[in-house]
C-alpha cells in the first residue's frame, strides 16, 4: 500500500521531482502528456504535466516554464541534476495525449494529444535523454504515477485498468 | 461578472425549460456561478480530477468562440436515459450505443437551448459544432476546453450552472469557457467595459 505522505501531487501545467520512497502523481491527464525522468543509480525521479507542445505560442508576460513541452523537459532535467542525479544515466518515460473527444476533420486543437507527445519526444532527444517507455494515443483519460524507489510508472485509466511501464 | 451571471442566467434558464419539458416536470437551477478559476480548481467543480464523468461538449464557434461542456454523473446519465429517452432498464455498467447516442442527442438539445439564448441576449452569433460525448475522468474531459487559455495564462473564465430535479435525482452542470479574446465581445455587446485585471 502506498503510504499517501509520500505521494508529491503535480498540478495539470505543473512539474515536481522526487527521492527514495516518493511516489509522484498526476490525475485525469487527456490530451495533456506525463513526462517522467528517472535516475536508477541515485533513485530520484521527476514529473512535469505538460500542457501545450510549444511556449512560442505563448503572449508576452509571466511564463509558466512546466506548461509548455519545450521549457518543461529541460527545466525537469536541470531539477534531477540539483537533486544529485547523474545526467547519463537518467532516462525517460511517458503517457497521456490522447484525442479525448473524436470529430471529423478537427482541427489543431483536436490534434494537440498527439502534438504534444511529438514535441516532448523532440525536446528529449535535443537533451539527449533515452525515452524508454510510453503509453500514449488512444482517446482516453489516465492517472499516473511513477515510484522514485523503482522507477516503475504506473497508468490508469478508466477504459484499460491499471498498465505499469 | 454580474453582467456575466445574467447571461449564464438567461442561458440556462432556457436549458432548464427545454428539459423540463423533456421530461415533463419542473426542474430546478441554482444561480450560475461566473468565476475566474485556476485549472486544478475546474475539475474540483464536479468532484476532482478522477471524479468519473459523461461529457457532452461542443466547441462554439461564431463571434463569440468557446467551449461548452454538459457533464452528468454517471447516476445522472442513466437517470436521464430513463425518464427522457424512455430506455426503462439502462445498461448497469457501460452504455449501449444506443444508450450513448441518446445522451449525445439530449446534451446536444439543452446545449443548443442554452447557446442560442446566450446568442440571443448578447446579439453575438454563437453557434455550435456537432456535439462529442465521452464518459472520462473529469480532469481528462475539461482540460480539453482549457487549452486556449493554456496560452495566456493559468486560469479561466467559468460559467457554471447545475441543474437539480426533484430530490437530486437528476444532476447535470452547464461549463461554458469562453476563449480568452471572446470576453470583451460579450462585454461589450451588453454595453459593459471590459477591463482586465
Amino acid at each position: 500500500m502506498i503510504d499517501e505522505q509520500s505521494v508529491i501531487k503535480v498540478g495539470m501545467a505543473d512539474l515536481n521531482v522526487g527521492i527514495q520512497d516518493n511516489i509522484i502523481r498526476t490525475t485525469g491527464l487527456g490530451s495533456c502528456v506525463g513526462l517522467t525522468m528517472y535516475d536508477p543509480g541515485k533513485k530520484v525521479g521527476g514529473m512535469a504535466h505538460v500542457m501545450l507542445p510549444s511556449s512560442e505560442i505563448a503572449r508576452e508576460g509571466m511564463l509558466n516554464i512546466a506548461k509548455f513541452a519545450d521549457t518543461a523537459i529541460p527545466e525537469l532535467l536541470n531539477r534531477l541534476l540539483q537533486l544529485g542525479a547523474t545526467r547519463g544515466r537518467i532516462v525517460a518515460k511517458m503517457a497521456g495525449g490522447s484525442q479525448m473527444f473524436a470529430f471529423a476533420g478537427g482541427n489543431d486543437t483536436m490534434r494537440i494529444g498527439p502534438r504534444n507527445v511529438e514535441s516532448c519526444k523532440l525536446a528529449l532527444e535535443q537533451l539527449n535523454i533515452p525515452l524508454i517507455a510510453e503509453d500514449t494515443g488512444g482517446s482516453y483519460g489516465r492517472t499516473i504515477e511513477i515510484a522514485c524507489s523503482s522507477g516503475l510508472l504506473y497508468i490508469r485509466s478508466v477504459q484499460k485498468g491499471v498498465k505499469e511501464l | 461578472m454580474d453582467v456575466l451571471k445574467e447571461v449564464g442566467n438567461i442561458g440556462a434558464g432556457n436549458a432548464a425549460t427545454a428539459l423540463s419539458q423533456l421530461l415533463n416536470k419542473p426542474i430546478d437551477m441554482a444561480v450560475p456561478k461566473v468565476q475566474l478559476l485556476g485549472f486544478e480548481e475546474i475539475a474540483d467543480k464536479v468532484g476532482g480530477a478522477e471524479e468519473l464523468v459523461y461529457a457532452v461538449f461542443l466547441r462554439v464557434e461564431g463571434e463569440a468562440p468557446g467551449n461548452l461542456f454538459f457533464i452528468l454523473t454517471p447516476d445522472a446519465a442513466r437517470s436521464l436515459l430513463n425518464r427522457v429517452a424512455g430506455i426503462s432498464e439502462v445498461s448497469e455498467d457501460e452504455l449501449s450505443e444506443m444508450e450513448l447516442s441518446a445522451l449525445n442527442e439530449i446534451g446536444n438539445i439543452l446545449a443548443g437551448s442554452y447557446l442560442s439564448s446566450l446568442a440571443d441576449f448578447t446579439s453575438l452569433t454563437m453557434y455550435p459544432t456537432v456535439p462529442a460525448l465521452a464518459m472520462d475522468m473529469a480532469g481528462a474531459i475539461l482540460s480539453y476546453g482549457l487549452l486556449q487559455f493554456g496560452q495566456m495564462g493559468d486560469d479561466a473564465l467559468l460559467i457554471d450552472t447545475t441543474f437539480l430535479e426533484g430530490k437530486d435525482e437528476i444532476e447535470g452542470q452547464f461549463f461554458l469557457i469562453p476563449d480568452p479574446e471572446s470576453f470583451p465581445k460579450i462585454f461589450t455587446s451588453l454595453g459593459v467595459p471590459f477591463e482586465h485585471d
